[in-house]
């Protein structure tokens, strides 16, 4: 049996499509709860938690824009035992996140339907809403992504997506398919046993085959890794020294924003609040008088260093610390190239599977001999 | 103008490579006088941030030393500097301090010479590698 099912929608009724399947899962008690990007009032897109079948009406999850990463929403949904089934409509780089947080023991996927959309990128807020005054639709965007252009009006989706090699997502339940999809459809894939029981439950039979959607995934996907390489590359020739590190933070006014909105920063207590960092005047003063100058907020590239090894083996591409930047510092690639170091040495990558340990939680007698090369 | 002398911060571990560098003195083993030492109780206590600190701060060289594999008073310890170690390698390298100037040495309680040789080893590598590019910049933030 093949796992995709294809489900036709008329224009301007994808999202009435998208609310029929999800109010059947609320409908047939196969979850207590959805946490899903719905339509607020004003406009907005945000993740909306909905125990109401009726509320389904608002869902909007393919809509480009996320105005925050939803793996800390799942997070704190899953974190303690509430003994109720939970469906997540996430985004790959938002499960990818929250895979890293199980493993950290800050979120629990034992209750929960991963029903994860395909995903061709998401807009900064403003132009989001920028592009809706001017009569973006979700639909309009899929339109124009599945011809192979996110770009509208002279915006484009963020730099992140762009060379993001995940518009799948690998570990879900239930994948929502417009990679490949003929225009006004798309496809309703089964990727997990309780996946297969939840669309049953949406009253789908699952018969179709999967159309041309892998070889549009292949070349979307290898179109993103070209990109990834380039802009790596491109990184790597700039910003080679402490001092283009700094100047590239320069602009940091230490509002630790970026560690706010980073998915992956799991430390409870960041350090850099703390009292470690709370100097008194003649300290800074001493500062000063070893150089004659002092930069101040002090710390920035200590502080952007030290979340680079923190989160090196964890971060997942999202683009949300460009996002949740005041002062628009290029954090991603800075993240995202240590990523790569980092996950390279260990030949780990992060959401890729729960069953891959985390390299700073394992060690082993026998390995890395390379780094004092020294055998008794 | 004078020869540059590198500044080596040292991280021993107070079992080991601690012990070692007292026994170095009290055996009147002579080494180079520009490692720093900083006595921590396990090379699996540095964390990265005392490195990173102490390179913004214009060190030339950080050297952690710590016990040999299955010699730890911690069982292994070392073993989690290693990974880490490796680790922060990676993120240091993109930015101009290769692990040429970032070492991780096992050295025994009773290894006296080796610290004495370690401490020569880096010291003259350094020399020749010449100061940290972070302090021809300017002060790191």
């Amino acid at each position: 049996m093949s796992n995709f099912t294809t489900v036709s929608y008329k224009k301007d009724e994808l999202n009435k499509e998208l609310a029929t399947l999800l109010s059947a899962l609320l409908e047939k008690k196969t979850v207590d709860g959805i946490m899903v990007p719905c339509r607020q009032p004003s406009g907005t897109v945000m993740q909306t938690l909905i125990t109401d079948p009726v509320q389904t009406a608002q869902v909007d999850p393919f809509a480009p824009v996320a105005p925050v990463s939803s793996a800390k929403l799942a997070s704190s949904l899953t974190a303690k035992p509430s003994g109720k089934k939970i469906a997540l409509v996430m985004r790959s780089c938002e499960i990818r996140a929250l895979i890293e947080l199980v493993k950290l023991n800050q979120a629990s996927l034992d209750n929960t339907l991963l029903i994860a959309q395909d995903c061709f990128g998401r807009y900064e807020n403003k132009d989001f809403y920028a592009l809706q005054e001017k009569g973006l639709t979700t639909e309009s965007f899929i339109q124009a992504a599945q011809g192979g252009t996110t770009a509208t009006d002279g915006l484009d989706v963020i730099e992140a997506c762009t060379v993001c090699e995940h518009p799948v997502a690998a570990n879900a339940d239930i994948r929502l398919c417009l990679i490949g999809a003929d225009a006004g459809t798309f496809s309703v894939e089964a990727a997990s046993e309780k996946g297969e029981q939840a669309i049953k439950d949406m009253g789908l039979s699952g018969s179709d085959n999967a159309g041309k959607r892998a070889d549009a995934v292949k070349t979307l996907v290898a179109a993103r890794q070209d990109a990834f390489t380039q802009k790596f590359n491109e990184y790597r020739e700039k910003i080679n020294s402490f001092q283009a590190l700094e100047e590239n933070m320069v602009k940091c006014v230490n509002c630790y924003n970026c560690r706010v909105a980073c998915p992956v920063c799991y430390c409870k207590e960041c350090v850099f609040v703390t009292d470690t960092f709370r100097h008194d005047g003649d300290q800074f003063l001493g500062w000063a008088q070893h150089k004659g100058t002092l930069k101040m907020p002090t710390d920035t590239v200590f502080y952007h260093l030290t979340r680079m090894t923190h989160i090196g083996n964890f971060c997942v591409g999202c683009g949300q610390c460009t996002s949740a930047c005041p002062n628009d510092v290029n954090l991603t690639m800075a993240f995202r190239a240590a990523a790569k170091v980092s996950q390279d040495r260990f030949g780990y990558e992060s959401g890729r599977s729960l069953d891959e340990a985390q390299p700073l939680t394992v060690f082993h007698d026998d390995e890395l001999v390379e780094v004092t090369g020294q055998v008794k | 103008m004078s020869e540059f002398e590198p500044q080596i911060v040292a991280f021993f571990c107070n079992w080991c490579t601690f012990t070692a560098a007292d026994l170095a003195g009290t055996s009147r083993l002579a080494y180079p006088p520009n490692l720093k030492i900083v006595r921590v109780m396990c090379s699996g206590m540095v964390d990265p941030k005392y490195v990173i600190k102490a390179f913004l701060n214009g060190a030339d060289g950080v050297l952690i030393g710590g016990c040999w594999p299955g010699d730890c008073h911690y069982i292994n310890g070392n073993l989690k500097a290693r990974r880490r170690v490796a680790h922060l390698t990676e993120i240091l390298k993109q930015y101009g301090i290769g692990e040429d100037r970032f070492w991780l040495r096992w050295i025994a309680a009773s290894e006296g010479t080796m610290l004495q040789e370690v401490a020569r080893e880096m010291t003259e590598k350094i020399k020749a590698l010449g100061p940290s590019p972070i302090k021809t910049q300017q002060e790191a933030a």
